[in-house]
């Protein structure tokens, strides 16, 4: 089979945490090969510590430590990554840690006011970070990853740690974003409801090497994944629970 | 007799008011305690208040107090930027590279506990009388302090926003202004702060042992005349000046680099 020159390829043969002063080295990862569709919404799931994080750093180029290769669509292929905590400088503004990711002068500077309406942080605009609360703060985080108009983004369990209605309308928040823009999007989270409202594709990664032991198509159009009750349907096909 | 509770003062006085107030009243009370001993003791060596301030006015219509601080201020400018820079480099080298850390600690240990005036001596020795010798001499008694500050910043970057940086590449330039640098800063402040008072002091010796000009070179010269309203009234003129200094320049700095936190 001929690539398609606009998938990116993860391939990694082995991860392995090295060995540290009283504990032996340790695999994490192994033998996954995984082909990404341009602007599909992927989610891996699996239990914590299996080594979802590892795998976005590695494809981030933050973990270089590792057997395969990461091949994104272009050479440079913009990416994105929004961290379980939101990484934002707390002695510049919002404005500020949004605009520090683009170059002087680049036309995507334009977008910022449009972006902090629609994360609806216009009015925290020239605020510091720490006053604001952790919903906001992640929102912000949000439109710092959006500004970049990244090929692709990765999402480490964004919205853990907030109560539900927060969790909720930030994930609404993030679908209005993704529709605007559509960009490949590798989302980590181990809420399977979560997973299975946002992703076109859902991966369960497993084992203590872990691979990808589960590679599904989430069957729900835009409108049903508003819905209750066929997600938890969607949810129990993939997952066989309840 | 009627009694005022400081709450009740409290309360109709704004709190920088009872602070200045507090200020003005330790002050004005040392004054009186320094006036009534000069009094009782009456002897040449311990002047009261008034002859240290006429003495100050003499030196001030003379025009050399004015040029002995500005020289000794120079000195203290120089030899701070100096020090701050060579050391701040230093201690976020080591702050960032374990084996280079473990080797030179002990040097810095070593220069940390070396007695000023040996490293005073050493210099003039070594580079003669001049005024390059001095400076350095100051720069090197200040530089361990300030490399030890800072090396702890150094210690305490955070990884998660370095992190940030490097995925959002934001460039060497960058990270540095936006995510380093203010991570630094307030080690930076604390090793300014108290790098002045120390490098202040250490520069009146360093003048006093190989310098013409300067503050520390007439407390020398006033000292050999025993001379204690004009050594009193430059020590004080040069408290005054330090004094400005740490509430016109440090204090704001401290308070802008300062702003974000809640």
């Amino acid at each position: 089979m001929a690539p398609v020159a606009d998938d990116l390829v993860i391939r990694i043969v082995r991860k392995i945490f090295p060995a540290v002063a009283n504990r032996e080295a340790q695999p994490v990862l192994s033998d996954i090969e995984l082909r990404v569709e341009p602007r599909s919404f992927v989610v891996l799931t699996g239990p914590s510590g299996v080594g979802k994080t590892t795998l976005l750093n590695i494809v981030a180029g933050l973990d270089r430590d590792f057997e395969g290769s990461i091949q994104f669509a272009h050479t440079d292929a913009r990416v994105a990554y929004i961290f379980q905590t939101p990484r934002l400088l707390p002695w510049r503004t919002v404005e500020e840690n949004i605009a520090l990711v683009l170059p002087e002068g680049d036309p995507r500077h334009a977008l910022i006011p449009e972006l902090l309406e629609r994360v609806g942080l216009t009015g925290a605009a020239s605020q510091y970070p720490e006053r604001l609360s952790l919903g906001m703060q992640r929102r912000a985080a949000l439109a710092r990853g959006f500004v970049l108009e990244p090929d692709i983004l990765l999402m480490d369990e964004p919205f853990v740690s907030l109560d539900d209605p927060t969790a909720q309308g930030l994930r609404e928040l993030l679908i209005g974003l993704w529709n605007k823009r559509p960009t490949t999007v590798l989302f980590v989270t181990h809420d399977r409801t979560e997973a299975v409202m946002l992703a076109t594709r859902i991966l369960r990664l497993s084992g203590a090497s872990a691979t990808i032991v589960q590679d599904e198509a989430v069957q729900l159009s835009p409108s049903e994944r508003t819905d209750r009750e066929k997600v938890l349907a969607e949810q129990q096909r993939i997952f066989h629970d309840t | 007799m009627q009694r005022v509770s400081v709450a009740a003062l409290a309360g109709a006085y704004p709190a920088w008011a009872i602070r200045l107030g507090w200020s003005i009243a330790s002050l004005v009370g040392f004054i009186v305690l320094w006036e009534v001993l000069a009094d009782i003791i009456q002897h040449r060596h311990l002047p009261g208040p008034f002859t240290v301030l006429q003495a100050m006015g003499h030196e001030l219509s003379s025009g050399l107090l004015a040029y002995h601080i500005a020289v000794t201020l120079a000195r203290v400018a120089v030899s701070f930027v100096v020090a701050m820079a060579i050391g701040a480099s230093i201690g976020i080298a080591l702050g960032r590279h374990k084996g280079a850390d473990r080797f030179f600690d002990s040097w810095l240990i070593l220069f940390l506990n070396l007695p000023a005036l040996v490293i005073i001596i050493l210099c003039y020795v070594w580079f003669g009388r001049t005024e390059v010798a001095a400076i350095t001499a100051v720069a090197i008694n200040k530089i361990p302090n300030v490399a030890v500050t800072v090396r702890e910043g150094a210690r305490s970057l955070s990884r998660d926003l370095e992190e940030m940086a490097e995925v959002y590449r934001l460039g060497r330039w960058r990270t540095l202004r936006h995510v380093t640098l203010p991570q630094l800063a307030p080690f930076f402040l604390a090793a300014a702060r108290t790098g002045l008072s120390l490098v202040w002091k250490i520069v009146l010796v360093v003048e006093l042992l190989g310098r013409s000009e300067g503050v520390g070179f007439q407390l020398g010269t006033y000292f050999q005349l025993f001379d204690v309203s004009m050594i009193l009234a430059y020590a004080l003129a040069f408290i005054l000046v330090v004094q400005v200094i740490e509430l016109a320049i440090l204090q704001p700095i401290a308070a802008r680099v300062n702003r974000w936190r809640r």
